[in-house]
């Protein structure tokens, strides 16, 4: 079983801060952090391949310090990791980025199955991974509580979906996303580190892809951010103090006001 | 290749553009704006600039012809023959974004039998009902879905084509984005259209809710969003509306599909999908011990709601993760929100700030759930609570 999984490195959300008065990210000081969501993709797919043998490989589509998250996924139980890093690459939307991704995907050859996380923390888009499949012409599994069955040519998983879980039987190859209640992901282990400091690790580049310009990075990307704002802080709101019985009784009253009571 | 030009002779060194990254890449040096690596191309420098010193060169334009794309396509949801309430909301929306210039609102419906709901979706805003009937339709399978959707698309030429942000259009959308190489935005809490390029400017929040970026796609066509649930509003239907149906012509590999679905497991009795819940009781670390939550199930039990939790709540193993809210669990939007025992971290307000009325009670009153909630109350939760639980029962007597 050879399983792909695409990897991204995220500031952690919970440090990033706003400068109120610009009304701008504070990015300085924040940690870089691999994806919380990747995990789970990546122990579900160790787990297979503990089971049934084979390898796992990771890999990234960002500036050359993402390597760190390879690094950090080989040090968790990783096989081999691939880095795909180039100018070019800057400023990807969805599109540029799950079609760079599938072509890494063709160039490592004869792979089962492509994990990727439900959604990255700071994009939140939760795309790349179906854009994949469509890259790649593959079946798609999405939301992805757990694998049940896996075996040379098809696999079985629960999707979860609003008011229940479908339970899907799908042909291999096939992309999946996966969320984040699927498992419990390991911690590195001591043989996993000394072999994150080891590793080399390839760069894939633009040509190394195969890949025209047009289809990489901001030429590749139909999208295009042309505004940031702060959300307005909506607090208008009353704050009371006092009494437990009272501020129950204040509280009873603003029920009142909704259609709830 | 891209690239980001700072016009030396253009630029009078004003510093508007410093504040107007997100990425903290532009820096003032010698009354000029520097770019440093850290730059995305995301664009705000450009549009903030307003001597238009910055240039951002994307290279060739797609090929898309864009006049030849007009009107609104939106994708309808359906269960068991009933049409999703996001499916209306769309509509709704649709609606309003056509009114501006005049375009047209229609609506695509794949089902195993359509009854009288191509009627409901007329009178709920759209102009035209694409329809296709096959029992092999009963339920979302990606592939035909997509091949269908694609096709019509192909033919029809929507300028805009808008699916829910629910687990079907978060399935579906990327796929036929990605296979007619055009843009989509995710998840969007805003749309509106560009008075001077007429193209659709797509806002939606990103880094866990601390930002909201305003999106376009402005060289392909369709232009297509997925819309966040329960945001934008239904119109009241209006049974005098007219429309046309239209059915859709299936092929013979239409229905193909790799994947199959071998069973539907609906949520356990009891278990409710707190997405769909009017009233919300929430807790969090504030609660101490799992036991505690018995307290909230009384409240929500009295009025009828779901228990809704914060992440540390969850973590601790107190509550189970389908009723996480916040960026890594669930969006709700019920009518009232009841915070108990809740910082109010940005992670957790990403989840819940769309609710009608937010109420909070916390021991700390310079909690960040203050800062947004409608009306707070600083104190004790476990002598509020029972007090509140009691004066409902007593109200109610
Ligand atoms: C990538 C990422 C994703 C995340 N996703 C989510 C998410 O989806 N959802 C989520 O909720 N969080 C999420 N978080 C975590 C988030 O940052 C906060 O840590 C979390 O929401 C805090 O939960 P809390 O408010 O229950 O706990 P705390 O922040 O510890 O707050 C507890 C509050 O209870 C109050 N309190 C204590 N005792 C009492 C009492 N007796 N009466 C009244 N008040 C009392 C305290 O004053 C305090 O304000 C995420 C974090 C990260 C990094
Ligand atoms: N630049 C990237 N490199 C590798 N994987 C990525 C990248 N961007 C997104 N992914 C994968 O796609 C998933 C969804 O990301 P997103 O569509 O950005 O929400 C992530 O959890 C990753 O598994």
């Amino acid at each position: 079983m050879r399983i792909v999984v695409a990897v991204k490195q995220v500031p952690d959300t919970a440090e990033v801060r706003i400068d109120e008065e610009r009304g701008t990210l504070i990015r300085e000081g924040v940690p870089s952090i691999l994806n919380p969501f990747d995990e789970y993709a990546l122990e579900e797919a160790m787990k297979w391949r503990d089971e049934l043998g084979g390898t796992v490989t990771v890999i990234t589509m960002g500036p050359p310090q993402a390597e760190a998250v390879l690094r950090e996924a080989v040090s968790m139980g990783a096989d081999e990791a691939v880095l795909l890093s180039d100018r070019a690459f800057a400023g990807a939307d969805t599109w540029a980025t799950s079609h760079t991704l599938a072509k890494a995907v063709e160039k490592i050859g004869d792979v089962d199955i492509v994990m990727t996380g439900k959604q990255a923390i700071d994009g939140d888009t939760a795309q790349t991974g179906p854009s994949i499949a469509a890259s790649l012409d593959w079946p798609q599994v999405t939301f992805v509580g757990s694998v049940r069955e896996l075996n040379g040519d098809s696999m079985v998983a629960e999707r979860y979906v609003e008011g229940g879980c479908e339970v899907i039987r799908s042909s291999l190859p096939v992309v999946i996303t996966v969320l984040k209640d699927a498992n419990t992901p390991r911690l590195p282990s001591l043989r996993g580190k000394m072999k994150s400091r080891k590793i080399e690790i390839p760069v894939w580049g633009r040509e190394d892809l195969d890949l025209p310009e047009s289809e990489v990075g901001l030429d590749g990307s139909p999208t295009r951010v042309v505004k940031i704002t702060t959300p307005e802080s909506t607090s208008n709101g009353e704050i009371h103090h006092g009494e437990p019985e009272d501020l129950a009784k204040l509280l009873v009253d603003s029920l009142l006001g909704s259609e709830v009571f | 290749m891209a690239s980001i030009e700072v016009r030396k002779d253009t630029c009078v060194g004003c510093g508007i553009c410093v504040p107007a990254c997100p990425f903290g890449a532009i820096t003032m040096e010698d009354s000029l704006a520097v770019i440093s690596d850290e730059c995305t191309l995301c664009g705000a420098c450009e549009s903030s600039c307003s001597f238009g010193a910055i240039i951002i060169r994307t290279g060739e334009a797609g090929g898309t012809e864009i006049d030849q794309y007009s009107g609104i396509l939106v994708l309808a949801e359906q269960r068991d023959g009933i049409i999703d309430h996001s499916t209306l909301e769309l509509l709704g929306e649709a609606r309003r974004l056509a009114e501006a210039d005049g375009s047209s609102v229609s609506v695509i419906l794949l089902t195993e039998k359509a009854g009288n709901r191509p009627a409901e979706l007329i009178s709920c805003g759209a102009d035209t009902v694409y329809l296709a009937e096959d029992t092999q339709l009963k339920h979302f399978r990606t592939e035909p879905f997509s091949k269908i959707t694609e096709r019509l698309i192909t033919e029809k030429k929507p300028a805009v084509v808008l699916a829910a942000a629910t687990t079907t259009g978060r399935d579906l959308m990327p796929r036929i984005a990605k296979n007619l190489n055009t843009g989509l935005t995710a998840d969007c809490t805003e749309l509106s259209i560009d008075t001077e390029s007429g193209g659709l400017l797509q806002t939606r929040p990103a880094f866990g809710g601390n930002i909201l970026a305003t999106i376009v796609c402005s060289d392909t066509r369709p232009q297509m969003a997925t819309v966040r649930p329960r945001v934008m509003k239904a119109m009241d239907p209006d049974e005098t509306r007219t429309g046309a149906i239209e059915k859709i012509e299936l092929q013979p590999d239409d229905l193909a599909s790799r994947t199959e679905v071998l069973e539907f497991k609906p949520l356990d009795e009891g278990e409710v999908d707190i997405t769909e819940a009017e009233v919300i009781v929430a807790g969090g670390r504030g609660l101490k011990a799992p036991e505690n939550f018995d307290i909230l199930h009384e409240l929500a039990n009295l009025l009828d709601g779901s228990i809704g939790a914060s992440r540390a709540a969850i973590d601790a193993g107190w509550v189970s993760y389908p009723h996480q809210v916040g960026q890594t669990g669930k969006t709700v939007q019920p009518k009232t929100y009841i915070a108990c025992g809740i910082s109010g971290a940005v992670q957790h307000r990403v989840g819940m700030q769309s609710a009608d009325l937010i109420l909070a009670v916390n021991k700390d009153e310079t909690a960040p759930i203050f800062e947004f909630c409608d009306v707070g109350f600083v104190g004790d939760l476990f002598e509020i609570i029972p007090f509140v639980i009691k004066e409902i029962k007593r109200r109610r007597k």
